[in-house]
């Protein structure tokens, strides 16, 4: 425990939540946004927000991976997973997200074949057992997760693997960052940069914000106090007009990342020119597909996939949570027509959703729900 | 699978060296370490595993720290264990 209390010590936290205060200027609002999905389930899991002064907002951003495939991406999978002598495998959490048509347990249910895993190497046990199956992995995520896809391509390779392939949705957080600093709708003063990405890409690919954007950027941890530190120490630079990258996280993530992992999934996968975000819409260069070499393990090269794109459910708003522009109670449905049990949208599906994160942890005060009137109104 | 979990390097397999069987919160799995290979863990080293990889090395300290959490968070660790336990990376 004493390990442990020295990330959740509550005097540190009102210490550090007074040093915050104290830095903000009077009349000045602050927006942050924390890009990872894990962060957003540490603020509303400890309510972080009300050790906040109400002049610092925390933005929720893109930073989930389930959350930002499209409708037209599931629709596709299931027809994938509809043809003959085929086993799809995926990661739990997509199993209940909704396509047009339905989620992958509907579509286990009309029959298809689609398979939890925990590791995209299971799939590579079940092609074996299976010799007259096509396997074909579902594989999302960002950079944390397509690493472990890369490798699992390697492996299956060199094992001489012929029925193996996969379904490549992996998307890259920095076009998404870009996309949102270019956007309109939203102004925001700094970022809480995600810790797990940031193990595999490192931290120098952050510098263009810092650079060309003027806003700084601290990778940070998991822990509640680890969040309060990055606040902190992006309201330092913000006080002091700088704009930098800054690790609070190094005890895990390295400045240049882990580059065995980068040259894996540069063996195997290239950037697309584009990929749709739910949300976030159409985004150069922002997603990953495997390269012509691996050819023969390329689900949409050895499958018709449809491709066709589906607008999403007219009541919901998951691209403005997404985006930061609304908060998850904002929503029109949220918690009404939208539940985890019933999600109408993927912010409510996986637990790293700004929405389901919300739900769960309950932390709508009073001041909240007045605001959220006010907006509505 | 977003999370990132903490497990502790029991042994590596002899026989393919980018696999080790380490401990998480009491269950035993194989996991690759083969984007460790810059500084490959030994029986003893904590480890951030992501979907059946290590990601990084962390020590023990950080390992605490992050498990207390990710039992805290209930459901989604709790899914994340099942299925560790039905993990059959060979």
């Amino acid at each position: 425990m004493r390990f442990v209390d020295e990330f959740r010590d509550a005097d540190k936290a009102h210490a550090l939540a007074a040093k915050i205060a104290a830095l903000c200027e009077p009349g000045r609002q602050y927006k942050l946004m924390e890009v990872c999905g894990g962060h957003t389930h540490t603020i509303y899991k400890h309510g972080l927000e009300d050790y906040l002064p109400e002049s610092i907002t925390l933005v929720h951003g893109p930073g989930c991976p389930v959350c930002v495939i499209p409708m037209g991406r599931v629709d596709d999978a299931i027809h994938l997973a509809s043809q003959p002598d085929v086993i799809m495998t995926s990661f739990g959490d997509m199993m209940r997200v909704p396509g047009s048509g339905g989620s992958f347990f509907d579509a286990n249910a009309e029959g298809t074949n689609i398979r939890m895993v925990y590791s995209p190497l299971d799939s590579l046990k079940i092609a074996r057992q299976n010799p007259d199956k096509r396997v074909v992995f579902m594989a999302i995520g960002f950079e944390t997760t397509a690493p472990s896809t890369a490798m699992t391509m390697l492996r299956a390779a060199a094992a001489g693997l012929t029925n193996f392939s996969v379904f490549c949705n992996h998307v890259t957080i920095i076009p998404a960052i870009k996309a949102i600093l270019d956007s309109p709708d939203l102004r925001l003063d700094g970022f809480i940069g995600p810790g797990h990405v940031s193990t595999v890409i490192g931290c120098r690919p952050y510098e263009f914000i810092a650079a060309s954007y003027g806003k700084p950027v601290v990778v940070a941890g998991f822990e509640p106090l680890d969040i309060l530190q990055s606040i902190y120490m992006l309201m330092v630079q913000l006080s002091q007009g700088r704009s930098e990258v800054e690790n609070q996280y190094s005890r895990v993530v390295p400045w240049d990342g882990n580059l065995v992992a980068l040259k894996a999934i540069g063996e195997t996968m290239e950037l697309r020119p584009y990929f749709e975000w739910r949300g976030l819409g159409f985004i150069s260069h922002s997603a990953l597909q495997v390269r012509e070499k691996y050819a023969a393990m390329d689900a949409e090269r050895l499958f018709q996939v449809p491709g066709v794109r589906v607008a999403d459910p007219k009541a919901c708003q998951c691209g403005e949570v997404l985006k930061g522009v609304l908060k998850p109670w904002e929503c029109k449905v949220f918690g009404t027509a939208c539940t985890p049990e019933t999600p109408i949208g993927t912010c409510m599906v996986s637990p790293e959703g700004a929405c389901a994160a919300y739900y769960n942890f309950g932390r709508m005060n009073r001041t909240r729900v007045a605001e959220a009137e006010v907006a509505r109104s | 699978m977003c999370l990132g979990i903490p497990g502790e390097v029991i042994e590596i397999n002899a026989d393919q060296p980018d696999l080790a069987k380490v401990d998480v919160s009491g269950v035993r799995r194989l996991i690759n370490i083969g984007l460790l290979t810059d500084d490959p863990p030994v029986p003893g080293d904590w480890v951030l595993i992501h979907v059946g990889f290590a990601l990084s090395k962390i020590d023990e300290r950080e390992a605490a720290a992050a498990m207390e959490f990710l039992e805290g968070i209930g459901q989604a660790y709790e899914d994340e264990i099942n299925a560790l336990k039905e993990s059959v990376i060979e």
